[in-house]
């Protein structure tokens, strides 16, 4: 993996009730990330690297997820994005 | 004139109702947590049912399985009505695209009379095994505790009419639409000796009154031996025979099955790992109905496979076996 900088990454949803586990699986699987609550929107900072797991969210939703969803929701992102089948990754390259 | 915009946010005193808070701590709590836990009354039951003077409504006493807390039985698919019915409307949709291509293509009416008549005798003939499971679930859902399991069941009770229908429009494929498939199709079902096991078992399970037996013996091990031996075994033999465009007709009732097993499963294995006297019920529950299935079973994948029958059933079994044992209710897990 190339080298990363560490300076923050952010993704905000919107809070509505297709994004409540979205939210709740990124928590869990970025401990470092802090939450931002705004009247409907969240924002999730991380430093250097932000990651969304697939199977983190299909075992919150009980079904399966395609990670182009997220987009449906997403209102607005910082870091470059890397995104595969099973993993949405947020992150500077150096 | 300076104009100075700002938002304002007002922080909410409580984020969900007080009852889903009390179970999942003052956060948002989904669309399935507010349409399922503690919707059904509880208590305050003023009259007995006359029917049943011994129970009340609803009444835990109605299995002989006990559970602390009967919403543990939730579902993995979390279906609440909305968005069960748009699930369901776009599989329907697909359905519909597949049986138009059969249908504009003639290719189950144009199949030879020995394939048509062994379509109808083994796939026509099990709309009335799916009449009798909807019939069994919506027995689970009006004797059942709590809303967790009631729901989930009730929606099981109308995919089965989905799938009835989906079968009865197979027969119509085959007889280009008179119907004649399906009269015969009633025929084998109350006189032809091999179908009698099956629909004695049915029926059997008509007069089960514990609602928990009955989701054992209807949605554990009915439908895990049923599904796999029509939906794949005779499947793929008969697409060696005549195309695999059959396949298209089984592609709907082994995708629901997939996903309503994931269900089934969770439900069992959660009664299973709560005591050990409901570890050992469910085993033995298990253990007798399958044995009583698997017998009518055979009869009819005699009939139907010939020579394959016996591999067949060997190994639709094998696969029941296993996810039993996964689910902690196989007779050596007692």
């Amino acid at each position: 993996m190339s080298a990363t900088s560490s300076q923050p990454v952010f993704i905000a949803l919107q809070t509505n009730n297709d994004t409540l586990s979205l939210i709740e699986a990124i928590l869990y699987d970025n401990p470092e990330a802090t939450i931002e609550e705004y009247p409907a929107m969240v924002r999730i900072v991380a430093p250097g690297r932000l990651v969304v797991r697939r199977a983190s969210v299909e075992e919150r939703i009980g079904r399966d997820f395609d990670l182009r969803e997220i987009q449906i929701n997403t209102i607005s992102i910082a870091g470059e994005v890397d995104e595969t089948e099973d993993e949405f990754t947020l992150c500077w390259k150096l | 004139m300076h104009v100075e915009i700002k938002t304002t946010s007002v922080k909410p005193l409580r984020l969900t109702f007080g009852h889903l808070a009390r179970r999942f701590g003052d956060k948002q709590a989904t669309r399935y947590q507010e349409g399922t836990y503690d919707i059904q009354p509880g208590v305050n039951f003023h009259y007995k049912p006359l029917w049943d003077p011994e129970f009340n409504m609803y009444d835990r006493r109605r299995t002989a399985i006990v559970m602390k807390d009967w919403y543990a039985l939730k579902d993995p698919r979390q279906y609440y009505y909305g968005n069960y019915t748009i699930a369901r409307a776009k599989w329907q949709e697909a359905q519909e695209r597949q049986i138009e291509f059969l249908e504009k293509r003639g290719l189950l009416f144009n199949l030879p009379v020995e394939t048509r008549e062994a379509i109808t005798f083994s796939l026509v003939t099990l709309r009335h095994y799916e009449w009798g499971a909807n019939t069994n679930n919506a027995h689970m859902s009006a004797y059942g505790w709590g809303t967790a399991i009631t729901q989930a069941t009730m929606m099981n009770c109308m995919d089965r009419l989905g799938i009835a229908q989906h079968l009865s429009k197979i027969g119509l494929l085959i007889d280009g639409n008179s119907g004649k498939s399906l009269v015969t199709a009633k025929r084998f079902w109350m006189d032809a000796p091999e179908w009698q096991g099956m629909r004695h078992e049915m029926e059997n399970m008509f007069v089960t009154r514990d609602w928990f037996e009955l989701f054992v013996a209807q949605n554990l091990v009915a439908d895990g031996l049923v599904y796999p031996l029509f939906f794949q075994q005779l499947d793929s033999q008969m697409a060696a025979l005549d195309g695999s465009f059959l396949s298209l007709i089984a592609d709907f009732p082994l995708r629901w099955y997939d996903e309503s097993g994931k269900w089934v499963d969770s439900v069992i294995k959660v009664a299973a790992a709560e005591s050990e006297q409901n570890q050992k019920l469910l085993s033995e529950w298990v253990a007798k109905w399958r044995a009583a299935h698997a017998a009518a079973l055979t009869k009819i994948a005699d009939r139907v496979m010939g020579k394959h029958a016996g591999q067949a059933v060997a190994s639709v079994l094998d696969v029941f076996d296993a996810r039993c044992q996964k689910l902690g209710v196989a007779r050596g897990s007692v």
